[in-house]
C-alpha cells in the first residue's frame, strides 16, 4: 500500500512553502485586500520563475514537465499562504482546459505563454446567482463571436483570455476568448475576498473559436470542472490547515479563569472535530489527486468528494478560527477574516457544496445501476 | 501515490489466498461477517471458532506478529492486515480472540515473568482458552483508574473483592486479566495491580447483562473472597497502572472504514426503494444532499485508514491519529441509521423482519450503534485523547490527581 506521495513529490512542497513563506506572509494577503491592486504582481512573476505555472504541462508547450501530484502539492502551499495571485483561475481552468481540449495551434500558441505568466487565464461560466453551469448560457457564439454576459468571472478583470460557456444553435460549446480584443469590456465587481478578483465579462460581438467541437461544451466543462475541483481542494485544506494552526497557537497562549482557553474542554472538543475534518477532507482528496494523475474513471466519484469535503472543513476552520479567537477574531486587524473570505471565495468560484453534492448522488446512480 | 502490494506483500497475499480457498468457503460478495456486539454466542458458535483458531494455528496462520516462541510467525503488522483482508472474503466463524490475540497476549509478553509466558502465551494463540478483560467497573468506566476492586494480601494469595462490567465474553472465557485496587492510601493511578485470574476460581459469579438491543454479549462478573496466587501477578505490586496503559494502547487500530462503505450501498437502494412525495425519495434532493454528505464522509474515513495502511507499510507506527476513526465513524452510523429509519417512515417504528425493509438491518444498526459510540472509548473521551495527545492541547484540570484514592470524592453517601 502506498497511498503516499513521494519523497520527490513532498521535497517540491517544502520548496513551494519555504518560497511562500518568504514571498508571501499574510501581509501580502492583507496588502492586495485593502488596496485597489487585484493581485500581487511581483508574487506572481516570482511564482513564474518558479515554474509552477506549468507544473503539469509538458516542457514541449513552455511547462515544466512535473505532473499532477507535483500540482497538487504546490496548489496546498498555495492556499496555506492565502497566496494573492490568479493562481486557480490561471492554472486549473485555464491552462488545463487548453492542456486537454486545445488544438496542437491552440496550445501552441497560449501555453507558453500561460506557463510564463506573462498571460492569466481564466473560466467564464456563471450566468448570475444559483447554479454554476447555466445549462443552456445566455450569451451566445455565433458566426465565430461572442454577445452577452458572464458574471461573476474569478479574475476576469485580470485575464488576457478566457475559456467561455456559450449556445451555439442552442447547444452549449466552449470557446476561447482573448479579452483584450474589441468587443470585451471587463469591469471589476467586489469579491467578498477582495485578496482574489472578480469580474463581469461582457462581449458584443467578440472574436472567439471553438475548443473543442460545437455542442460538446457541457461534457468538456464537466470534465474540466472535475481536474479544476480536484486540485483546488488541496488549496482549500492548506488554507484549512493553516487556519487550525494559527487558531491552535492563539487558543493556547489566551488565558481566561486562569488557565489556557486551550485547556477547556469545548474547545478541544471542537478543535478534534476540526481536525478530523481536514484530515478526512485530505484523504479524499489524495484519492482524487490518485485519480487525476492516474486519469482514472474514478475522477466522477472522487472529485466531487475531495471538494464537498475540502469546501466544509475549509469554511469549518474559518467560522471556528473567528469565534475561537473571541472579540479579536471579528475585528480587521486579525488575520481570522482574511480565512473566513478566502473559506467562502474557493468554496464557491467552482460551484457551491450543494451543487457538488448533486452532481455526486447523479454520478453514484449511474454507478450503482451499472 | 498507488494502492499496490510490495513485492513482499504481493507475495504473502498469494500465500494466505492459497491456504484459505483450499480450507474455507468464500463469501458471496453482499455476505456480510457476524456482528461483534451483538448476540450471546451458542456453544456452537464457541467451538466452531476454537476449531478454526487450532486449525489456523497448527498450520501456521495464527497470531501473525506474535513472536515465534510463543506460537506466532514474528510478521509485521501490514502482513496480519493482508491476511485479515483475505480472511475476510471467506465465511470463517465468528472470531473470540480479538481481546485475548489482540491486548491480552501482548500484555503478558511485555510483563510477564518467563514462566507466566511460557505457561500461557501458546496455549492463548492456538486457541482452545479463551481470555476476558476486567477492567471496567460501575464506578469506573471513562475513569478507569477510578476503580474499586479491591485486592488484599493474604500469605501467598491475594484476596479480590468487587465487581467488573462490560466483561465481552466472560461467559465463556477461561482466564481474565483484571486491575484491582490494592493500596486505596495511594493516589489513585499508584494503588492498582494487575493480575492473570482463572475464571472457574471459587468467588467468581458471572451475569449476563442484556443490551438494549436485546443481546447480551457482556457481562457483570462478582468477584466474592476470589483467591489468586501472588505467581499470578503481572508486573510488580502497586504498577497495575502502567500494565493497563499496555493493555489499552494495543487496541488494534481501526484499519478502513469497510463496513460504512458496505452499508452506504444498502442506503443508496433503500432510497430508491421508499417514497417522497409521491416518487423515489432519492429524487428528493434534501435526500440526496444527506446521501452525497455519508458517501464523502465514509469515503474520508476509508482513505484515511488506507493512509493508515501506508504508514504500516513504510514500517511506520501509526499513533493515536487513529482515534479519527472511530470518533467518526461510530456516530455516522448511527445517523446513517437514523436517516434510514426516516426514510422508512412509520415502518421505521417497525422491527418485524417480515415486514421491514432490508431484513431489518437498520433497525437493529439504530439500536446496536449507540454502543459503538460507547465502548472501547467514547466519542467524548476519543475526542479528549486526540485534543490532547495528537494536537497538543493542555490536559484537562484533574481534582484527583495527587490525593489517596480514599479522600476522591464520588458522589455517593460521605464516608
Amino acid at each position: 500500500m502506498n497511498f503516499d506521495f513521494s519523497e520527490d513529490q513532498k521535497f517540491v512542497q517544502k520548496t513551494a512553502r519555504d518560497y511562500l513563506a518568504q514571498h508571501a506572509p499574510l501581509s501580502a494577503c492583507r496588502a492586495v485586500l485593502e488596496s485597489d491592486q487585484p493581485f500581487d504582481r511581483n508574487l506572481w512573476k516570482g511564482v513564474a520563475e518558479m515554474g509552477w505555472l506549468g507544473t503539469a504541462v509538458p516542457e514541449t508547450y513552455g511547462g515544466s514537465g512535473l505532473g499532477y501530484l507535483e500540482l497538487v502539492l504546490i496548489a496546498e502551499e498555495v492556499g496555506r499562504a492565502l497566496a494573492p495571485i490568479p493562481f486557480a483561475s490561471s492554472v486549473y481552468l485555464a491552462t488545463e482546459g487548453l492542456l486537454r481540449y486545445g488544438s496542437e495551434a491552440q496550445k501552441n500558441k497560449y501555453l507558453p505563454r500561460l506557463c510564463s505568466g506573462e498571460l492569466v487565464g481564466t473560466l467564464a461560466v456563471a450566468e448570475g446567482p444559483g447554479d454554476l453551469d447555466p445549462g443552456t448560457p445566455a450569451v451566445q457564439f455565433d458566426g465565430g463571436a461572442l454577445r452577452g454576459a458572464k458574471l461573476p468571472v474569478p479574475d476576469g478583470d485580470v485575464a488576457g483570455l478566457a475559456l467561455v460557456l456559450a449556445s451555439e444553435g442552442g447547444r452549449p460549446t466552449l470557446v476561447l476568448a482573448e479579452l483584450g480584443a474589441k468587443g470585451v469590456t471587463q469591469g471589476p465587481v467586489r469579491s467578498f475576498d477582495p485578496s482574489r478578483s472578480m469580474a463581469r465579462l461582457d462581449f458584443d460581438g467578440a472574436p472567439a473559436e471553438r475548443l473543442g467541437a460545437a455542442g460538446q461544451g457541457g461534457e468538456l466543462l464537466s470534465a474540466l470542472l472535475d481536474r479544476a475541483a480536484a486540485i483546488m481542494a488541496f488549496e482549500q485544506i492548506g488554507g484549512a490547515e493553516r487556519a487550525f494552526e494559527i487558531t491552535r497557537e492563539f487558543t493556547m497562549n489566551r488565558w481566561a479563569f486562569g488557565r489556557p482557553v486551550a485547556s477547556f474542554q469545548a474547545l478541544k472538543h471542537r478543535m478534534a472535530d476540526l481536525y478530523a475534518a481536514i484530515e478526512l477532507a485530505r484523504s479524499n482528496a489524495y484519492y482524487g489527486a490518485w485519480a487525476l494523475s492516474h486519469d482514472a474513471s474514478e475522477l466522477a466519484t472522487a472529485a466531487p468528494a475531495a471538494r464537498v469535503a475540502a469546501s466544509d472543513a475549509f469554511q469549518l476552520a474559518g467560522e471556528e478560527m473567528v469565534q475561537m479567537h473571541g472579540g479579536v477574531g471579528f475585528t480587521w486587524e486579525y488575520d481570522c477574516h482574511l480565512f473566513y473570505r478566502r473559506a467562502r471565495w474557493t468554496g464557491a468560484v467552482l460551484g457551491t457544496a450543494s451543487e457538488w453534492r448533486e452532481k455526486l448522488v447523479a454520478r453514484l446512480e449511474r454507478q450503482f445501476t451499472a | 501515490m498507488d494502492f499496490d502490494d510490495t513485492p513482499q506483500e504481493a507475495a504473502f497475499r498469494k500465500k494466505a489466498r492459497a491456504w484459505l480457498e483450499k480450507n474455507a468457503q468464500p463469501k458471496r460478495p453482499d455476505e456480510v461477517g457476524a456482528d461483534e456486539l451483538g448476540e450471546r454466542e451458542d456453544p456452537g458458535a464457541i467451538a466452531a471458532a476454537k476449531a478454526w483458531q487450532a486449525k489456523k494455528f497448527d498450520e501456521g496462520w495464527a497470531v501473525l506478529t506474535w513472536p515465534k516462541e510463543y506460537g506466532g510467525q514474528g510478521l509485521s503488522r501490514v502482513e496480519a492486515v493482508v491476511w485479515n483482508q483475505e480472511e475476510a472474503k471467506f465465511k470463517t466463524p465468528i472470531n473470540i480472540y480479538g481481546i485475548g490475540h489482540g491486548m491480552l497476549g501482548p500484555t503478558l509478553m511485555a510483563h510477564g515473568t518467563k514462566e507466566q509466558k511460557d505457561r500461557y502465551l501458546r496455549e492463548m494463540a492456538r486457541g482452545q482458552v479463551v481470555w476476558c478483560q476486567l477492567f471496567s467497573e460501575p464506578a469506573a468506566g471513562s475513569d478507569l483508574a477510578g476503580l474499586r476492586t479491591s485486592a488484599v494480601r493474604d500469605g501467598s494469595d491475594w484476596v479480590l473483592n468487587g465487581q467488573k462490567i462490560w466483561s465481552t465474553g466472560a461467559h465463556y472465557s477461561d482466564w481474565g486479566m483484571i486491575v484491582t485496587r490494592s493500596d486505596p492510601e495511594a493516589p489513585k493511578h499508584a494503588g492498582l495491580t494487575y493480575f492473570i485470574v482463572d475464571m472457574r476460581a471459587k468467588g467468581i459469579e458471572i451475569r449476563p447483562i442484556k443490551q438494549i438491543n436485546g443481546g447480551s454479549g457482556f457481562n457483570e462478573v462478582f468477584f466474592n473472597d476470589v483467591r489468586v496466587p501472588d505467581s499470578n501477578r503481572l508486573g510488580g505490586v502497586g504498577d497495575g497502572w502502567r500494565v493497563a496503559l499496555t493493555t489499552l494502547m494495543n487496541e488494534r487500530v481501526a484499519i478502513g472504514g469497510g463496513a460504512g462503505a458496505g452499508r452506504f450501498r444498502d442506503l443508496f437502494q433503500l432510497a430508491r426503494q421508499a417514497r417522497r412525495n409521491g416518487r423515489p425519495a432519492i429524487e428528493d434532493s434534501a435526500v440526496r444532499q444527506q446521501l452525497a454528505d455519508f458517501y464523502v464522509r465514509a469515503q474520508g474515513l476509508k482513505y484515511t485508514g488506507l493512509r493508515t495502511l501506508t504508514a504500516l507499510s513504510q514500517g511506520q507506527t501509526p499513533g493515536p491519529e487513529g482515534s479519527i476513526g472511530k470518533a467518526v465513524g461510530a456516530p455516522l452510523g448511527q445517523q446513517m441509521a437514523a436517516f434510514a429509519l426516516e426514510l422508512q417512515g412509520a415502518v421505521g417504528a417497525l422491527h418485524d423482519d417480515a415486514v421491514v425493509p432490508q431484513e431489518g438491518m437498520w433497525q437493529d444498526a439504530y439500536l446496536g450503534s449507540p454502543g459503538l459510540r460507547i465502548a472501547g472509548g467514547t466519542d467524548e473521551i476519543l475526542k479528549n485523547i486526540i485534543a490532547e495527545r495528537v494536537l497538543r492541547l493542555p490536559p484537562e484540570v484533574r481534582v484527583d490527581k495527587d490525593r489517596p484514592f480514599r479522600d476522591i470524592p464520588s458522589g455517593s453517601v460521605k464516608k
